[in-house]
């Protein structure tokens, strides 16, 4: 093609999509102002410039011992950023996991890391396990649960050197029973009190969010993100089906291997400080591809920002509808998503059964 | 440019499938790969790109064996038109073809002027340019096998392999994509159900039964009647072409019809 002839070429392909830092741009606005008002909203309402000047007088050093600095700095603006990594993470493992299984219906928690982590964190709760740990206790034993239950499902799914996504999506639904049953039985034996705390756990909740719980999700976050970045036109490769990604030279049994790891690792970070919060790895991704396409090269950037807004949002409402008390926000997003994914179902063709 | 399949075996599940398989496809010729259903035309297919490892024989490409390259490098030599799933995923055609550039692109670079100039000339090409911004899942059968074949040369390679590229298409198309693939001036080696089709448009072409080549050459001297029944088990009548003189098949009634 001649050069002169790209000009309108490129005004073409300009129409065909609205450019990406626009979108990202556009999002990352609406997650700062949601994030302020997550920030301000509360039992003591606090100005959009209050908390700013706030965080403005942390970040440079000259931060005033005020009411209004401990509430913002010491107990929301944490939670608020932690729902909104948390809400990242969950929708990046989200859309990977769905391309990596080729099933639309696919989330996060498919791979048993929520099921695993769950019984980690009952058998803390209930039996005392890591009690030496102190407040790290329930992080560590969820963790160590999702670890297990993860390797349980990749030894359990693999064929040869493949994780083949129909195996892989029946051993997670066998094996993920298995251990809700495991955490069913110790809630059976538990005391009732500690039984109510459990099931205060498994619903998700930000409500002990502290700046120490935030660098772990964080940089686990940053990291499958900049691998993740990376590897976008091989996720599109292999939407098209494994057979298709392999003729464009996708080593794919290895990509499926690295996808399965990197998301076990996002999700299961992501229950270990919040909680089992469902819907969200499942409906965002689709919200995220109604808007910008199936590239994965903007799904996953637009993905991160839309995702932590989604949350920061449903934990707002979570401790404001029914304040002083506090909902599991595991309610909201399941309140939220499921309507919306009835409603996207029945709007798109969705296709079942491929075979690769 | 050639592709030449060396004794080319593979095993599946320990069972063999396809065994000794020698076949050359010249450079800019159109081989047709003929047989009846599960007689190993995928296959082969599949082993010449890279799903299925064969337990025996090379694939050698250009005359470097192929899964000796790098996966990238293989990319850049041959392209699929394979029978593609349904999508879940909703790509619109451009895309798609923008997926071909894949194996010429370095993980966090972006799409070159000239990634976007080749995918622009392969849509054009293939004639699916207005199909452009189109969703890949709205479009036709034949709409979607040109969104294919430009994502395959979007790739840049010299050798195509199209599994059963006009499977599901009507009369019209079918010409016409065959018309189109014969016209790309590449190596193409291409598993084909129609027989008089296939006469129609292959330079050469093999015969398989039961994961072995029964029969190859020109099409005049591989499709008759007696190549047919030993492959296909089916009574068939072979004329000539009026057009072209190629063998073209009329099928027959296995009970013959009472007056």
């Amino acid at each position: 093609m001649h050069p002169d002839d790209r000009a309108p070429a490129r005004a073409a392909r300009r129409r065909d999509r609205t450019p990406l830092p626009v979108v990202l741009a556009a999002c990352t606005v609406l997650l700062l102002i949601t994030m302020t008002a997550g920030v301000g909203i509360g039992s003591v309402a606090l100005s959009p410039g209050a908390v700013w000047q706030v965080i403005a007088g942390h970040l440079s050093g000259h931060a005033e011992n005020t009411v209004a600095g401990t509430i913002v700095w010491q107990i929301r603006l944490p939670r608020v950023l932690l729902a909104a990594v948390v809400g990242a993470a969950l929708t990046t493992a989200g859309t990977v996991v769905q391309v990596m299984v080729r099933n639309a219906l696919a989330d996060p928690f498919l791979l048993g890391v929520s099921s695993g982590a769950s019984v980690g964190a009952t058998a803390v709760l209930l039996l005392g396990a890591f009690a030496s740990l102190g407040v790290w206790a329930i992080s560590v034993g969820s963790v160590l649960g999702a670890v297990v239950a993860m390797a349980a499902v990749f030894l359990v799914s693999r064929r040869g050197r493949q994780l083949a996504p129909t195996q892989l999506i029946l051993c997670g639904v066998v094996l993920s029973a298995m251990f809700e049953s495991v955490t069913s039985y110790l809630i059976f034996r538990g005391n009732p009190q500690a039984t109510q705390s459990v099931l205060f756990w498994l619903m998700g909740s930000f409500g002990l969010a502290s700046w120490n719980q935030l660098p772990i999700p964080a940089i686990a976050l940053a990291a499958v993100m900049i691998y993740r970045l990376g590897q976008g036109r091989a996720l599109n490769a292999l939407a098209m089906g494994a057979e298709p990604a392999a003729s464009l030279g996708v080593d794919v049994a290895r990509l499926r291997r690295n996808l399965f790891f990197a998301t076990s690792l996002l999700a299961g970070v992501a229950v270990a400080v919040s909680g089992v919060i469902g819907f969200v790895g499942l409906v965002v991704p689709h919200i995220v591809r109604l808007m910008v396409g199936s590239d994965h090269r903007r799904v996953l950037p637009v993905g991160v920002v839309f995702g932590a807004w989604f949350m920061v949002v449903g934990d707002l409402l979570a401790r404001t509808i029914v304040a002083p008390q506090e909902m599991p926000i595991g309610v909201i997003t399941a309140f939220i998503g499921a309507p919306t994914l009835i409603v996207l179902i029945r709007r798109r063709p969705y296709a079942y059964g491929t075979t690769s | 440019m050639s592709l030449r399949l060396d004794g080319v075996s593979v095993d599946l599940a320990g069972r063999r499938i396809v065994s000794g398989i020698n076949l050359t496809v010249g450079d800019g010729q159109f081989v047709g790969l003929l047989g009846p259903n599960g007689s190993g035309k995928s296959t082969i297919l599949k082993a010449i790109y890279r799903v299925h490892r064969p337990s025996a024989g090379r694939v050698l490409v250009d005359g470097a064996d192929l899964l000796a390259l790098k996966p990238k490098d293989a990319a850049q030599r041959v392209a699929v038109v394979a029978q593609e799933p349904v999508s879940e995923f909703d790509f619109t055609v451009r895309e798609i073809v923008m997926i071909g550039r894949i194996p010429h692109q370095q993980a966090f670079s972006r799409d070159t002027e000239d990634d976007h100039a080749i995918v622009d000339g392969a849509m054009e090409r293939t004639g699916c340019g207005h199909l452009a911004h189109r969703s890949f899942n709205t479009l036709s059968g034949g709409e979607k096998q040109l969104a294919l074949i430009a994502r395959a040369l979007a790739q840049g390679a010299d050798h195509l392999v199209l599994d059963e590229p006009t499977n599901h298409l009507d009369i019209s198309h079918q010409v016409a994509i065959l018309e189109l693939v014969a016209g790309l001036g590449v190596s193409v080696l291409a598993a084909l159900h129609d027989l008089s089709l296939a006469a129609l448009f292959c330079g050469a072409v093999h015969v398989l039964a039961g994961g072995q080549i029964v029969a190859g050459g020109p099409p005049s001297a591989v499709i008759t009647p007696a190549t047919i029944r030993a492959a296909y088990g089916a009574d068939v009548l072979v004329i000539e072409h009026p057009d072209t003189g190629t063998p073209h098949l009329i099928p027959r009634r296995i009970q013959p019809k009472t007056p």
